[in-house]
């Protein structure tokens, strides 16, 4: 087993006391912004971009990835004693588990969530580091043909597939598109619509967009609603333990939870959010208590969270592998490593073992130090609900301008923090999912290139995109997944699809 | 293509479907227009830069008419008013940060984005939410600046703590 010693040898990069400071960091800081009502994982990665600027490459993506795996398990206490759910993800966790906290079960709940989420934590990083050599031997054969088509893919499963509207979704994912296309050409060196504005050259940053839609935009959002008394926080009633039938109920659940959130998310298949949907319905089916359904099953917390959290894990099989992002998260991330100059994909299996293989050893880390955070240490996080609206987003303003600062002091960034933090807040409003937005921006030059240079190996001739039986098969899917939604809303079973909508990862 | 579709949305779906169909138009053309600008450098690929414009422009016009067409279709909708007096605050903040950065450097203007953003959620007492502001945004900067690395425009608070 070459995962086995590669693993190993991950693990003695990860012991290095620097690196298990910056896991800590990144789990610490990714726990405590995560559990932030209304910041998800996404903002929460693009917000801290900045703290890791002047650090070094391994420290910062093991920071980075302490950040996604804390905010997954933040958001799942802000769902559950808060009502409001703090990432996207953990929507269905506030159906079971806000009534559970009601119910007086609050500590069950958070139990369950957290030592869930470990499991699924666990055995998903340890399924990316098993199935990451073979997808890099896989990915090698891969032309620029088979990349586009899994751009295709990605393309609409984030936008189309899901949501209440294939019109709304494409239209997010075109915007996307559109503002991709600013700033040089990749292959002919060609500027386009920079309009002789010097500062767009670069092209519009992935991170000063996903701060604006997420951080400005939510901020505006907020602000708009006129009525808006605060949520009650439910107090953790009890202690933060199970009882041996929350144990025996919970843990099918948590590895069915996993089973399904993995693949989902290590294919581009959607986010966390479809993964914990799917996972809830599965138990709901599956109980010996469907009575006890919307009124606190455990069930619904236990599942739901493993899911997500395996997805999450998930979506790092393509990132790292193929270097294609198919959440927002993950294309935050990707930002991330094209900042030091990295760029994920098979190659960097070959040139960088060390920093690959210590990243994935690190998340096994990690999910350790959060299970620590996250039980004996929750009450500390609670207390961050107790900080009222206005200081709570008057601080995330200033740290999302921070960022946008940090890097680039110009006054067009800034201005494009506002412009779109307007548009997100617009998206909002008029309920647009935000995540294709980001998504397009960072793949849509990466699809086109891979585009244009299938097209100039095969001389122009277009048939050359479904000339392989995988590239025709990736398209074929892709085209199923565009089609089939929009025929079943056509019939009026779009509901299903509205609930799945996700809007961060 | 924001500003228009950003000033006039909100209390009825039915005429921001219109508003929003137009502004896709707008883009739309801009990119086609942009794509037919560009020289055409097409080599082997048969497509060259200005392709990509000119498809995602299209898309866009073709959304921007399924737009007309779904706002023909659905009636309005009561839509919750909005209180654009927060969002003016937040705005406001934004953009008086911007103007002030320079001059006045990172902490004072991050201070004033920060007691206007509490005034959009609510919150007026000024000479509570400008003084943590400013200390918020004086750690911040020492954090960043001094143990980060990251370079915030200094001015004369942050060279009189930290020196020039």
């Amino acid at each position: 087993m070459e995962s086995f010693g590669f693993l190993m040898q991950g693990l003695s990069t990860a012991m290095d006391p620097a690196l298990l400071f910056y896991a800590l960091m990144g789990v610490t800081l990714g726990t405590m912004v995560g559990v932030l009502p209304g910041i998800g994982p996404a903002l929460t990665v693009a917000l801290l971009l900045p703290v890791t600027y002047g650090l070094d490459p391994a420290g910062s993506l093991i920071m980075f990835a302490g950040i996604y795996y804390g905010g997954m398990y933040g958001g799942s206490t802000t769902s559950i004693l808060l009502n409001t759910p703090g990432e996207s993800a953990s929507i269905v966790t506030a159906i079971e588990g806000n009534k559970m906290a009601r119910a007086g079960r609050g500590g069950p709940a958070l139990a369950t969530a957290a030592i869930g989420s470990f499991v699924a934590g666990l055995l998903a990083t340890l399924a990316l580091a098993f199935i990451a050599p073979t997808i890099v031997k896989l990915a090698l054969v891969f032309g620029p043909r088979e990349y586009f088509a899994l751009m295709v893919l990605a393309f609409v499963t984030v936008s189309a597939a899901f949501g209440d509207s294939a019109m709304k979704g494409l239209t997010s994912l075109f915007v996307g598109l559109a503002l991709a296309l600013v700033g040089i050409d990749g292959l002919t060196g060609q500027t386009r619509l920079a309009f002789g504005v010097p500062q767009l050259l670069d092209g519009i940053e992935v991170t000063t967009m996903a701060v604006a839609m997420f951080a400005v935009g939510e901020a505006l959002f907020v602000a708009a609603r006129i009525e808006g008394a605060d949520e009650k926080v439910h107090a953790i009633s009890g202690a933060v333990r199970m009882t041996t039938t929350d144990w025996k109920r919970s843990w099918k659940a948590w590895l069915r939870g996993t089973a399904i959130g993995f693949p989902i998310g290590a294919m581009p298949a959607g986010g966390a959010d479809i993964a914990s949907f799917l996972s809830y319905g599965t138990e709901k089916r599956l109980s010996n208590h469907p009575e006890e359904f919307g009124h606190g099953a455990i069930e619904g917390v236990a599942g739901p969270e493993a899911a997500n959290n395996a997805a999450a894990a998930g979506t790092l099989v393509p990132l790292l592998t193929l270097g294609l992002p198919t959440t927002a998260t993950a294309a935050i991330m990707l930002a991330g490593f094209q900042q030091f100059g990295l760029q994920p994909g098979p190659l960097l299996f070959a040139t960088a073992p060390k920093l690959v293989w210590g990243l994935i050893a690190s998340l096994l880390i990690a999910n350790v130090m959060l299970l620590i955070l996250n039980l004996p240490l929750i009450r500390i996080w609670v207390k961050l609900l107790t900080i009222p609206r206005h200081w709570l987003y008057a601080g995330i303003l200033l740290f999302a301008t921070l960022g946008t600062i940090g890097v680039n002091p110009s006054p067009v960034e800034l201005v494009q923090l506002t412009i779109f933090g307007l548009l997100g807040f617009g998206m909002r409003l008029l309920n647009y999912p935000i995540a294709p937005v980001v998504v397009g921006l960072i793949l849509g030059p990466m699809a086109e290139q891979q585009l244009r240079r299938a097209l100039a190996i095969a001389q122009g001739d277009w048939t050359t995109l479904v000339s392989t039986p995988l590239s025709a098969t990736l398209l074929g899917i892709a085209a199923l997944a565009l089609i089939v939604p929009m025929l079943m809303r056509a019939r009026g079973k779009g509901a299903v699809l509205a609930q799945i909508a996700g809007d961060e990862d | 293509m924001s500003a228009s579709r950003q000033n006039n949305n909100g209390r009825r779906p039915f005429g921001a479907a219109f508003i929003i169909a137009l502004g896709l138009a707008a883009l739309g053309a801009l990119l086609i227009w942009q794509g037919f600008a560009l020289p055409d450098k097409s080599g082997y690929a048969g497509i060259g830069s200005g392709a990509a414009p000119k498809a995602i422009g299209t898309v866009l016009i073709l959304l921007a008419l399924g737009h007309v067409y779904s706002g023909l279709k659905s009636t309005a909708l009561p839509h919750p008013h909005q209180n654009w007096g927060a969002i003016g605050w937040i705005v406001g903040g934004l953009l008086l940060q911007l103007v002030l950065l320079k001059p006045l450097g990172f902490t004072i203007a991050s201070a004033l984005l920060f007691a206007c953003t509490a005034r959009a959620m609510g919150y007026k007492k000024f000479q509570v939410s400008l003084p943590a502001g400013l200390i918020l945004a004086f750690v911040v900067y020492g954090v960043f600046d001094g143990l980060l690395k990251l370079n915030l425009p200094a001015s004369v608070l942050e060279h009189l703590v930290f020196g020039g």
